[in-house]
């Protein structure tokens, strides 16, 4: 029963949170509103008895996804009632598709049943005594090796993409060499003081101060006119 | 008592008793840790450090507490109010609560979870979220460019501890904290894995924002980074959670790399000294030098930091994972 109660208590939260993302004025609060999102989906997952799913869930997408969202919301200049005119000039177009995506579904839900060959995996639980993480990995590399590299090089694609329509060779950017810095034997003078007594001033190699210039004569004033 | 236990409040009841006796000692090692530090750093300096406030200054960790909760909650006028307060409160519930899977001894974690390190791992990530919003909450520049900074540091420094976890985890075979300590009786993790050993350790005190990484705060540039408007139990909460953070990332140096509670030599005696004692002597070895490290290394510039984390951390650590891997399959050692 308590997992009942909890299923929906998150559940509740969930929805509720995910509404909140889509109705927050600020931007930051709806990335706020989105992680709380995927904690409850990561506490549904728990409940499910998916603790693997659940922890890669908040690791990935609480810890770095979400994070990047962030950061670049937070750096966004957003002008609010220009934001504000642009929902009253989209929002036949957002109902259209939404109702679209509503009838879709419907139709999905009123004659959904369950494809042969996933009632039969239903008929393979999980075997007894392996951990979900283990269970996961023998059918992710094994079965299903090809579809995870696959995904695996799209996402490869995907980054390489990013970094290269993002990469300039801007001329005149400097650059710091670390090996020729420290190669550089003349510019630094080890010293290895005493414990307590500190560096003492002959250690440090300055330049020696330019010859001092002779003196120029005092100026006297011998039989001024005062 | 055995049958009231068995109830739900009874497991409740249990869960917080067990809770507290984790959570005190922290607490207190975290006090004990700020004093620590000044003393060490004093120490390293040719100083002498807190030595007023009772015998060699051991109650000056309770002279500042009660400092701070005499001072006044300043708020500014242009915070976000609710998430103003709400970081603070963030990072030390964070900081708190990693601490429910940790294993002190043989089976003396409060909730010896399946997938302890991924639950650890996923807290330590969230870290990032107390910085971010304080700096975003507190809409002062200086606060702001702190959380920037501190945002792509932390998220740089876990790719490479995912690594390292990765790597413990192949020698070891299961995500349970306590099986990863019993794994190392033999030998532990420090001695064949010793070059990660030292990248976990670095991209720890990214990860805790500790110098020479400490770009968050970095007071010389930027006053005091994320934490510049806070001031009174609001600034003392985040204080807590870093030095409970420092102490949260030593105790996982140990499980992954120091064998947890196991004595260093299983004979006489070793094996007298109890195992949560071990462990903490462990952590205590860990944390000295995460201070040593403070008084030692100067700050490193942010492109330095970038240029560390993602070209040579990364590579390296992908690198030994691999090599890891392939001795492990080579020699036949790749745990069941």
């Amino acid at each position: 029963m308590i997992a009942g109660l909890a299923f929906y208590f998150f559940a509740f939260i969930l929805i509720a949170a995910a509404v909140m993302v889509v109705t927050a004025r600020n931007p930051v609060h709806s990335v706020i509103w989105l992680i709380a999102a995927f904690f409850n989906a990561a506490a549904l997952f728990l409940i499910a008895g998916a603790e693997f799913l659940a922890m890669i869930l908040v690791i990935v997408y609480v810890g770095a996804v979400a994070v990047l969202f962030l950061f670049v919301v937070m750096m966004l200049d957003v002008d609010f009632a220009q934001l504000r005119e642009g929902v009253q000039r989209y929002a036949p177009i957002g109902a259209v598709v939404g109702g679209i995506l509503f009838l879709e579904l419907l139709l999905v839900l009123s004659v959904w049943r369950f494809a042969p060959d996933a009632a039969a995996l239903r008929m393979a639980p999980m075997p007894e005594g392996v951990t979900n993480t283990e269970a996961i990995g023998r059918i992710l590399y094994t079965d299903h090796i090809y579809l995870f590299q696959i995904s695996g090089l799209i996402l490869l694609v995907a980054m390489i993409g990013a970094i290269v329509l993002t990469l300039r060779d801007r001329p005149g950017t400097k650059r710091q060499d670390v090996g020729a810095q420290i190669a550089r034997s003349s510019a630094v003078a080890m010293a290895r003081p005493e414990l307590g007594e500190g560096i003492r001033r002959e250690d440090i190699l300055r330049p020696l101060p330019p010859p001092a210039k002779e003196a120029p004569k005092p100026v006297t004033h011998e039989g001024g006119h005062h | 008592m055995t049958e009231f236990l068995n109830t739900p409040l009874g497991v409740l009841a249990l869960t917080v008793a067990q809770a507290l006796a984790l959570l005190v000692p922290v607490l207190i090692g975290v006090a004990y840790l700020t004093w620590a530090e000044r003393k060490v750093l004093a120490a390293m300096q040719l100083r002498r450090g807190p030595n007023v406030v009772g015998p060699f200054g051991l109650l000056q960790p309770f002279a500042d507490a009660i400092k701070m909760l005499m001072k006044e909650t300043i708020i500014p006028s242009g915070a976000s109010r609710l998430l103003f307060l709400a970081a603070p409160i963030l990072t030390f519930v964070l900081a708190m609560i990693a601490w429910a899977v940790i294993p002190v001894a043989d089976g003396w974690a409060i909730a010896d979870i399946n997938v302890g390190i991924l639950y650890l791992f996923a807290i330590s990530s969230l870290g990032v979220y107390g910085v971010i919003i304080a700096g975003w909450a507190s809409n002062s520049k200086y606060a702001f460019l702190g959380a920037l900074r501190s945002a792509a540091q932390m998220v740089s420094y876990e790719v490479s501890i995912g690594f390292v976890i990765v790597t413990v985890l192949l020698c070891v075979g299961s995500l349970n904290l306590t099986e990863i300590v019993r794994a190392q009786a033999t030998v532990w993790f420090v001695i064949p894995l010793f070059p990660m050993f030292v990248i976990f350790f670095i991209s720890a005190l990214a990860e805790t924002n500790r110098a020479p990484f400490d770009l968050p705060e970095g007071e010389s540039e930027l006053v005091a980074g994320f934490f510049v408007e806070y001031s009174s139990m609001s600034f003392a909460l985040f204080f807590l959670g870093e030095y409970a953070n420092m102490i949260l990332m030593s105790a996982l140096a140990t499980i992954l790399f120091l064998g947890g509670w196991l004595p260093p030599l299983d004979i006489a005696p070793f094996n007298w000294v109890p195992s949560p004692i071990w462990f903490a002597l462990k952590v205590a070895a860990c944390l000295f030098v995460f201070i040593w490290a403070r008084a030692t290394f100067p700050r490193y510039r942010y492109d330095q930091l970038m240029r560390l984390g993602w070209k040579v951390f990364l590579p390296f650590s992908l690198l030994w994972l691999v090599l890891t891997a392939a001795v492990l399959k080579l020699t036949g050692w790749l745990p069941a």
